[in-house]
């Protein structure tokens, strides 16, 4: 065994990539174990890997994790990007979960029906403009700090660059009236250990294209 | 500023029960007014369910010795709040997608979530999931287990370790207290609540069971 966490998904960003990004942001390298076919799935259920039958699950630590939020959770404590203490991490909860609200719902466009589409990005752009945004860009304009919690770098600052990126994808422009937000974005995405995974190469997933949705829902459904 | 713990929401269950009866196992006293989960405690003004949920469980020592305790109490806790998940629009259904909707919670429950649980009893043959010690992980399991006995009153046959658990955490004093009538539990959700939801929130007038 490597010793390297192993995770266990799909070839798509989906559910476990926020878990790509925490580990590459930890400096932590990790192997994958693709799930291709319905086979494999079974598979890992009929081994008892998955307490409930279902993934993401990261063998990390000689536990094998399922359920993102514990798997980001122990990830986060584990390589001190949790805040010092409780106070600092329900700040680091709160904003995480709101980003993990405007990110499912970006992500869920992909899945909507074709004449639901437009509406159904427009409503998901105007949430990242006007009610998620403008709360992060208050939070660097009060404290003045680089780093959301704590002035030091923690899991919601990884996360916040990975919603903004993935805005971006939609809306190229999306941060335009959020000045303190793009320095975020410029200085985040020039750490190395960010830098590196950010490159060409790395485990980063692409967004997902309609034609490979058939084979994710044969393997999931 | 209150030394109790302020709860903003509806007078209903909602995302916020399971913050109620967090603290209520945790013998805390509270508060409540308005509108979304907003919890003020300890000079923060908390929102996100997960992260007052957090918070609170660190606070009064519901949330292991460590580590590896707690990512067993967060997979835990995760899985019932997927299955207590499937109940939250439950009371914005129509009559007939509520049948529906209850049979499909059901099934989840006894084919995927209540095994889970009983092996882990099982497993280490303890009191409590996590620890050999109370934590929120073996309260919120508590939670789910009334929601589903109010769906289905046999929920539990099959889960002999399960019923036992249910009777033991049922009986710790503050959990009992919580249980007992006059206390800050909500009931089910009725029509009143749906109205006002949907008046003050304007949506969850068209709602889809899973």
């Amino acid at each position: 065994m490597s010793g390297k966490p192993v995770l266990h998904y799909a070839n798509t960003r989906g559910r476990m990539e926020s878990v790509r990004w925490l580990l590459a942001a930890a400096g932590v390298e990790f192997e994958e174990k693709f799930l291709e076919k319905k086979e494999d799935l079974q598979k890992l259920k009929s081994d008892g890997s998955l307490l409930f039958q279902q993934v993401p699950m990261v063998e990390i630590d000689g536990m094998k994790m399922v359920q993102t939020r514990a798997i980001l959770n122990y990830i986060a404590g584990k390589y001190n990007l949790y805040g010092k203490d409780l106070k600092e991490r329900a700040l680091i909860d709160m904003y995480v979960e709101g980003l993990a609200d405007l990110y499912e719902l970006i992500m869920m466009n992909v899945v909507q029906p074709a004449d639901k589409k437009e509406e159904h990005l427009a409503n998901a752009l105007d949430k990242a403009a006007n009610r998620y945004f403008p709360v992060f860009e208050k939070v660097l304009k009060d404290h003045g700090h680089d780093f959301l919690v704590g002035n030091k770098l923690s899991r919601a600052d990884v996360h916040l660059l990975e919603t903004i990126l993935v805005v971006e994808e939609f809306k190229p422009d999306a941060l335009a009236k959020f000045p303190l937000l793009q320095s975020f974005k410029a200085r985040m995405s020039n750490m190395p250990n960010i830098k590196k995974f950010l490159q060409p190469g790395s485990p980063k997933k692409p967004p997902l294209q309609e034609k490979e949705i058939p084979n994710l829902l044969a393997i999931f459904s | 500023m209150a030394a109790k713990p302020v709860l903003y929401y509806f007078n209903g269950r909602g995302k916020m029960e399971s913050i109620r009866w967090l603290l209520a196992a945790a013998g805390v006293e509270v508060f409540r007014t308005g509108q979304v989960p907003m919890v003020e405690i300890d000079g923060m003004k908390l929102v996100q369910t997960r992260a007052i949920l957090n918070y609170i469980a660190g606070k009064y020592n519901l949330y292991g010795k460590d580590l590896k305790e707690r990512a067993l109490i967060d997979m835990y806790v995760g899985g019932t709040d997927d299955l207590m998940g499937f109940l939250l629009s439950f009371p914005f259904l129509s009559a007939e997608d509520k049948v529906k909707q209850c049979a499909f919670v059901v099934e989840k429950a006894t084919s995927r979530y209540f095994p889970a649980y009983e092996k882990v009893l099982k497993d280490h043959g303890q009191d409590f999931l996590v620890g050999n010690r109370l934590s929120w992980a073996d309260i919120h399991l508590l939670e789910a287990i009334l929601m589903l006995e109010e769906k289905k009153s046999d929920a539990l046959s099959g889960f002999p370790l399960l019923q036992a658990f249910k009777k033991r955490i049922s009986s710790i004093p503050t959990i009992k207290k919580f249980l007992a009538p006059g206390s800050k539990r909500k009931p089910i959700s009725d029509d009143k609540y749906v109205e006002t939801v949907r008046r003050v929130l304007r949506m969850y007038y068209d709602v889809k069971p899973h």
